[in-house]
């Protein structure tokens, strides 16, 4: 984070110094590289096609990447992780915490020309992010009205307390705003405009053709003056990853966000000087990689053998062969990028240590017959290669210690349905998200109650009042302090209990050309607008 | 006359086979764990039960599979290919977008394979068990073995990334618009890796059946005739043995049509086209069961198609086929 904020700064100082080098002394030379420069197109590699593009009803990167160029949030989040209005200028929440109240910006507009109003913000929350939004259904769960007093005031009233941190730190990615006026008719989901976004941001949709690639121009009535940079962004579907790394060498893309090459490419890449490779820019995504226990094995019910199966995997091992620099040891389900809430490492902690390991499985009376202690179902989201690669490196390292390992793998809709729905899995490994926030989506992981069927839930058959109670208080807490200090309790209660093991900590890595400015500059900054963007000659 | 009736019998022969094949498909892709409303949740990384309930009813799959089935049919028996799930348009309007640059891409690999390898085929054959045929069947065996992503990463970073002579992928030029002959001439630079790449294994098949068919019919006794009148070697090649060495070949291009499309997915994927391939594959992973239905019905109607303009070729190579038929 200090390092952002350093360059951050440093470009900065370079700037204004250049505007003054270029007004006095030498209006040629002299820092001309860093005057920002208008024009240019800049092609990003398209991974997954979703299937809309509209960012008020699907939370997810995939449609990021696109949407949130088109369509704003009411906020955003700053260099520093803060967060800063964008379609909101101001906002203040009473002392109980039941209502929030938005100051929205004058004078913008939406593509098509109608003015932005509190409408337009009081019909998406109540139509879109309570009702149809991933996500945004539990976190506006308890919202009742947005009450619009006048055109610029958004009052969102609250049955039970909403702490406005955790609002503010979820609306970047849960608060996009879509138009009224194209949506107060007929089915929301089946509007053509989910395909066609019109929203108030920097660039305006052009053209979709699946398949193969979206277009967005430079909106010349965008609110911020002189903004943006680019004339233009084009999206290319590729799904091929080791195609996408070839066509980035050939100039043909500039950007790959999300760690959308092979892994062996992106370290390759990281050599180029004609490109950056790094994980600056995405701290807001970050993800742990799990193993989440069945507790209905009765050999997984015995918190002995989730130790020890914790214990008898060398993690660090891992990383430093397998995944190299894009990814470090974790220490539960809260990331150290979350400087809001990180507990710190002074949490229960499994280093590796294979004798423990099967000390511990011996004395949970599974004794090895014939070497096999009993046989394990591992269930590998396919998501990534690195889930692949831990997936194997668990049934080796179990296989150390008596636990034979059966490798069962499935394409997305399989894994979720296996796993959050039939319960057919004795291990699972995938990746939880972290967004910003416990509440958003980590708690979800241990919270008991969950409906069956629910993807990256409490699925485990576990259940444990204490932590429960942990959970409920954070969430209608409103003190910034207290939330913290409960979250890191939850932490420690549930590293102590392991339903869930979560040892990797990872955030996704950016491929982006070296003629770049202004990229990677706030910790979701693939998702966000890139209305200061801009491309070297 | 003759060959429409030829052509009415072999309709009316395909169309059960077609209905199996979509029940079968329909049944199979029920049997995969998941569906389109679990794939969509995958995509979007996460969401609740209540949205999981709405979805479902959205995309009609709280429907007994039975009753799946027999809408599906019923709709089909009207000519509808229903809705797809994961584009929100009609089925035939997907298909449709993605047919011409199959077509294209499939008809030039398919061309370019046979023309090369009948003429080296017959080069082989000509200089049997000297250096030509070695050097031919050693490409050909290459050719064969090497996997076709592999093939075409290569050639893209030969072609693309360092002499930067052609496109790396995609099927035409985003930057500009272009019209006429120039859009033409784009796409077709745009097609020339993709239809190497997915030619050169079909291209090692037909070299090997041609120089096996050509060298089976120069033995047989109407060559040492026609060499007997006294034709020049030529002649005779051209003239009696190619005619009869193509039948073989003939048959293997209306068998390797089908073959094509699905083969097709890594080409496409390699090259980033916007084929039926990749759209099946996509069906397949999003559970989309209405489109990769559609997809299934094309493919055999384009395989049940080039399978009929073969039988009409056999009976105009070897006019003994069609005065039996």
């Amino acid at each position: 984070m200090d390092f952002t904020r350093l360059e951050i700064n440093r470009r900065m100082a370079l700037l204004t110094s250049a505007t003054i080098a270029a007004n006095v002394i030498n209006p040629m030379r002299a820092f001309a590289q860093e005057t920002p420069r208008k024009g240019g197109v800049f092609n990003v590699h398209y991974g997954a096609e979703q299937r809309q593009l509209n960012p008020s009803i699907q939370a997810s990167t995939g449609v990021y990447i696109i949407g949130g160029k088109i369509q704003e949030n009411l906020v955003d989040l700053d260099a520093n992780g803060q967060p800063v209005g964008v379609l909101a200028e101001s906002w203040e929440a009473t002392p109980d915490g039941k209502t929030v109240t938005f100051k929205l910006r004058k004078g913008v507009t939406w593509h098509d020309g109608k003015p932005f109003t509190s409408d337009d913000v009081a019909f998406t929350a109540m139509n879109m992010w309570k009702k149809i939004l991933n996500y945004g259904s539990t976190l506006q769960l308890f919202l009742t009205a947005v009450d619009t007093p006048d055109p610029q005031t958004a009052i969102f009233r609250y049955e039970r307390p909403m702490p406005l941190s955790l609002l503010l730190r979820a609306l970047p990615d849960l608060g996009y705003v879509s138009a009224k006026h194209l949506y107060e008719s007929g089915d929301i989901r089946q509007n053509p405009t989910n395909l066609a976004p019109v929203g108030t941001g920097p660039f305006k949709f052009v053209k979709y053709e699946r398949g193969q690639y979206i277009i967005a121009d430079r909106n010349p009535d965008y609110w911020r003056p002189n903004a943006p940079y680019l004339d233009r962004i084009v999206w290319k579907v590729i799904t091929d990853r080791a195609a996408a790394a070839a066509q980035m060498e050939a100039g043909e893309l500039h950007y790959s966000p999300f760690s959308g090459l092979t892994i062996s490419d992106m370290a390759r890449l990281g050599k180029d000087k004609r490109f950056i490779v790094s994980t600056k820019g995405n701290e807001g995504n970050a993800r742990t990689n799990t193993i989440e226990f069945n507790f209905r094995r009765k050999e997984l019910s015995d918190i002995r053998v989730r130790r020890a199966i914790a214990h008898a995997i060398n993690v660090p091992f891992f990383i430093e062969n397998f995944l190299g620099d894009f990814a470090k040891l974790g220490t539960g389900p809260i990331p150290s990028t979350s400087t809001d809430f990180y507990p710190g490492p002074n949490t229960p902690q499994y280093p590796y240590d294979k004798a423990k390991a099967i000390a511990l499985l011996d004395e949970a009376g599974f004794k090895a017959t014939g070497g096999n202690r009993f046989t394990l179902k591992l269930l590998p989201a396919p998501w990534g290669e690195d889930i692949s690669l831990w997936s194997t490196f668990i049934q080796q390292s179990l296989g150390e210690v008596g636990i034979q390992v059966d490798i069962v793998r499935n394409d997305g809709g399989g894994f979720l349905k296996q796993v959050y729905d039939d319960h057919a899995f004795d291990l699972a490994t995938g990746w939880h998200q972290y967004r910003n926030d416990p509440a958003v989506s980590t708690t979800v992981w241990y919270r008991s109650g969950q409906p069956k069927g629910a993807p990256w839930t409490n699925q485990w058959g576990w259940e444990d009042k204490t932590v429960d109670g942990t959970i409920d208080s954070a969430l209608t807490e409103l003190d910034p302090a207290k939330r913290k200090a409960l979250y890191a309790q939850f932490v420690k209660e549930v590293n102590t209990e392991l339903p869930v093991w979560m040892p990797i900590e990872q955030i996704f890595v950016t491929v982006i050309t070296a003629k770049a400015r202004n990229h990677s500059n706030t910790p979701r900054w693939g998702s966000t607008s890139w209305h200061d963007l801009w491309l070297t000659a | 006359m003759r060959i429409l009736s030829l052509a009415g019998r072999r309709l009316a022969a395909s169309i059960p086979t077609l209905f199996l094949i979509l029940i079968g498909v329909f049944l199979l892709l029920q049997l995969a764990p998941g569906d389109t409303v679990d794939a969509l949740m995958a995509q979007m990384g996460g969401g609740d039960a209540a949205t999981a309930r709405q979805l479902r009813e959205f995309y009609g799959l709280d429907l007994s599979v039975p009753a799946q089935l027999a809408n599906y049919l019923w709709r089909l028996v009207r000519l509808d290919l229903g809705f797809s799930s994961i584009y929100g348009k009609p089925v035939a309007t997907v298909i449709l977008e993605r047919l011409p640059p199959t077509i294209l891409l499939m008809t030039a690999s398919l061309s370019f394979a046979f023309f090369f390898g009948l003429v080296f085929g017959v080069t082989a054959a000509r200089g049997v068990n000297r250096w030509p045929d070695t050097l031919i069947s050693t490409l050909g065996l290459i050719f064969y073995a090497t996997p076709s992503f592999w093939f075409g990463l290569m050639a893209i970073v030969v072609f693309s990334v360092y002499l930067q002579w052609l496109p790396p992928g995609g099927f035409e030029d985003i930057g500009t618009v272009q019209t006429g002959i120039w859009r033409v001439l784009d796409i077709a630079a745009h097609l020339v890796l993709p239809t190497l790449t997915l030619g050169l294994i079909f291209l090692a098949i037909y070299l090997r059946i041609m120089r096996a068919s050509m060298l089976e019919v120069l033995n047989l006794d109407f060559v040492r005739t026609a060499r007997a009148k006294g034709l020049d070697e030529t002649h005779v090649i051209t003239r009696h043995v190619l005619r009869n060495a193509l039948l073989p070949m003939v048959t293997l291009i209306g068998l390797q049509a089908g073959t094509m499309l699905g083969g097709s997915v890594v080409v496409e994927s390699v090259f980033s086209l916007p084929g039926l391939g990749r759209l099946a594959y996509e069906s397949v992973v999003q559970r989309d069961l209405n489109t990769l239905l559609g997809i299934v019905f094309v493919s055999a109607l384009l395989v049940i198609s080039v399978n009929f303009v073969v039988d009409l070729l056999y009976a105009r190579l070897d006019p003994r086929i069609a005065a039996e038929g």
